[in-house]
């Protein structure tokens, strides 16, 4: 049985809005979805998937909780898109309040599953048409839903106005020329190498990570710019809420940003969902077989500086660390190998996770999850005791997040679990490590 | 009256080949209406996932199951083999067709047959006792593991004629017959459809993997 104090959470963003749908529209909306937005996939898997349960022991949710058979993927995938498609769309309030919650709080799109289907199923996916069908009946968690109206008013998450945003960067050009004399950011330098792409976040809460980048930028005498004005927030929670109308505009005027400056690269910074958004999501919706200039993350660029030696390494760290995969850049590129190599390049004593590299549990927080706000805090974090067991089986001190959503993520584990350690993002440690230029 | 007035053998073989061409040709054009699905197949990489899926225990979740991996296996195996390479049924083709086939030894064949049966129990009992497949069973998933191993249930039961005093040996070999002919026929149009979307889920998911994301599928 679903947890009873978790079914019991309100949520004004999904309970307000139920009340106002009518069985026509409940029913229209989810036809619309299944049979004119889906197609072949969708029908592939739900025929396909013979009930086999092999996907349960992939998913954190089902086994943080004492392997609940409520919770295994499959489970998640009857409850909401299953009954769906039998009823052909003709369900109730209730049905869709259960719904929201295991689409929007219980599955964080990780992926893990997909890969312990022997079918190869695409489970996230099948969640993630679950959260289109509730974006479109307007049942999204309220904190979620902000994030997309910010998108939709600001061109970014968190409500940056364009003379905040010229702020921080010029606040944190400062930071680096403290640091390291010449760190500039250049802005709009058209033809730039490479252009840097961040997440508001960045802006908003942590600059300090934009100040770091100047620094490396600087170090490796790398020629980058940024944008000055719209498009340089791809994090996209649209893509999470459902909201994919304003998924493809946001991923648009990024892209169209990048095509403006001529850039011949976009770095991404240590985020892992913009990378997916961006590389992914966003072209697939907008009908793009991939992104107009390549895309790499800032893992692979790091890696890259490195092992060209154009960073060089002047001390390590030496405390025990360890090390989070983000599924995004690694279920989702393949980056676990790089990643180890630059983790091990700045820290004398590294201590892997296990299960690790692609097989490695998700942070809880990704796919949405912890942008369904302070609500549903607990709720993910009884979803994620796996993720702390694995932790303090490293007896690590600090956790090396190269992603957003993991790093917020497993602080909240670290906290709720009283682990004892802290989340550092790679560019942190680089800036420590690195040999500076006429030092 | 001859006895076999019924074309049942060509009716199941229509009803698999058409439907499995129906199916197939609409899912084909269903798939070019979304239109990042079918560029996103990757020869390669779709043939990776392929063979990596079908070897015995080469991706994490078989190595986590050794019994559900070995029993699944020899299951499937012998599902498809046993009718292929039966003495009974190249026997038949050589009287109506007149082609020499392949065979298994008889005493080989009723072993697979039977491993096919205890394959078919085991996931019968899977789906009572363990607790994350019960919760998504229906009573259709138990009818469709009956379907599968009664054509095998039956054709051994006729083999060993068991049951003549009751039942006479060519009313088995029918209701055998029926019993394969419902199996076959019932291919494109269930769950058992998994034999022909597997090809295809995996390329597809081996293609995301592989050429877009750069990772692995295992």
């Amino acid at each position: 049985m679903a947890d009873a104090v978790d079914m019991a959470i309100v949520d004004k963003g999904i309970d307000d809005s139920i009340g106002k749908l009518t069985p026509e529209r409940i029913e229209s909306v989810i036809r619309r979805v299944l049979d004119k937005e889906s197609g072949a996939r969708l029908q592939v898997y739900v025929e396909t998937c013979v009930r086999c349960g092999l996907c349960a022991e992939a998913c954190h949710t089902y086994l943080s909780r004492d392997k609940d058979p409520d919770y295994s993927p499959v489970a998640k995938v009857k409850a909401t898109l299953w009954e769906m498609t039998r009823r052909n769309g003709r369900v109730d309030g209730p049905f869709l309040r259960n719904a929201a919650r295991i689409a929007f709080t219980e599955c964080g799109t990780c992926r893990r599953c997909s890969m312990y289907c022997p079918f190869g199923i695409d489970i996230a996916y099948l969640l993630s048409t679950v959260r289109r069908i509730c974006a479109l009946l307007g049942i999204v968690p309220q904190y979620m839903q902000d994030t997309t109206n910010a998108h939709s008013v600001a061109s970014n998450q968190m409500w940056i106005q364009q003379d905040d945003w010229i702020d921080a960067l010029m606040w944190q050009e400062e930071e680096a020329c403290a640091e390291l004399p010449g760190a500039l950011i250049p802005l709009d330098k058209e033809g730039a190498d490479v252009m840097y792409s961040v997440i508001a976040p960045e802006a908003k809460i942590l600059a300090q990570l934009i100040g770091n980048m100047a620094i490396l930028m600087k170090a490796a005498k790398v020629d980058w710019t940024m944008p000055s004005a719209d498009g340089w927030d791809n994090s996209n929670m649209a893509m999470f809420s459902g909201d994919y109308e304003i998924m493809g505009r946001v991923e648009r005027a990024h892209w169209e940003r990048a095509v403006q400056l001529r850039v011949k690269r976009v770095v991404m910074g240590e985020c892992g969902h913009a990378f997916r958004g961006a590389v992914y999501d966003g072209p697939k919706w907008l009908g793009w077989r991939g992104p107009p200039i390549p895309m790499v993350h800032a893992v692979e660029f790091y890696y890259e500086l490195l092992s060209t030696g154009r960073l060089k390494i002047a001390r390590k760290i030496t405390e025990p660390v360890t090390l989070q995969d983000p599924c995004n850049i690694v279920r989702g590129r393949g980056l676990h190998d790089k990643l180890r190599y630059v983790v091990r390049a700045l820290c004398e004593d590294f201590r892997d996770m296990d299960p690790r590299d692609e097989h490695n549990f998700c942070c809880a927080a990704g796919g949405g999850v912890i942008n369904c706000g302070p609500p549903w805090k607990l709720s993910r974090l009884k979803s994620i005791r796996v993720k702390a067991e694995q932790l303090a089986a490293t007896k690590a001190h600090t956790v090396i997040t190269p992603c957003h959503n993991c790093h917020s993520g497993i602080e909240d584990i670290i906290g709720h679990y009283k682990l004892g350690m802290h989340t550092k993002f790679v560019n942190e440690l680089l800036v420590k490590c690195i040999e500076m230029p006429g030092s | 009256m001859y006895p076999y007035h019924v074309p049942l053998v060509w009716t199941a073989f229509i009803a698999l080949f058409a439907g499995l061409s129906y199916r197939l040709v609409s899912m084909a054009r269903l798939a070019a209406r979304e239109k990042t699905v079918l560029p996103t197949l990757d020869a390669k990489y779709g043939a990776r996932s392929i063979l990596h899926w079908v070897i015995p225990f080469n991706s994490r979740n078989m190595r986590m199951r050794p019994l559900f991996t070995v029993v699944s296996f020899a299951f499937h195996i012998c599902l498809l083999a046993t009718p292929l390479l039966l003495m009974g049924h190249a026997v038949l083709w050589k009287t109506a067709w007149g082609l020499r086939w392949w065979s298994l030894p008889p005493v080989v064949a009723d072993a697979t047959t039977l491993v096919v049966i205890a394959g078919g129990v085991f996931f019968l009992l899977r789906r009572i006792a363990a607790p994350e497949v019960r919760k998504v069973t229906a009573v259709s998933d138990f009818l469709l593991v009956l379907l599968v191993i009664s054509p095998f249930l039956t054709g051994f039961v006729a083999r060993m004629q068991w049951f003549r005093s009751s039942i006479p040996y060519s009313t088995m070999i029918t209701i055998h017959i029926v019993a394969g002919a419902l199996w076959l026929a019932a291919i494109p149009f269930t769950r058992l459809s998994h034999m022909l979307w597997f090809v295809f889920s995996r390329a597809y998911m081996g293609s995301e993997f592989g050429a877009i994301r750069r990772a692995r599928d295992w």
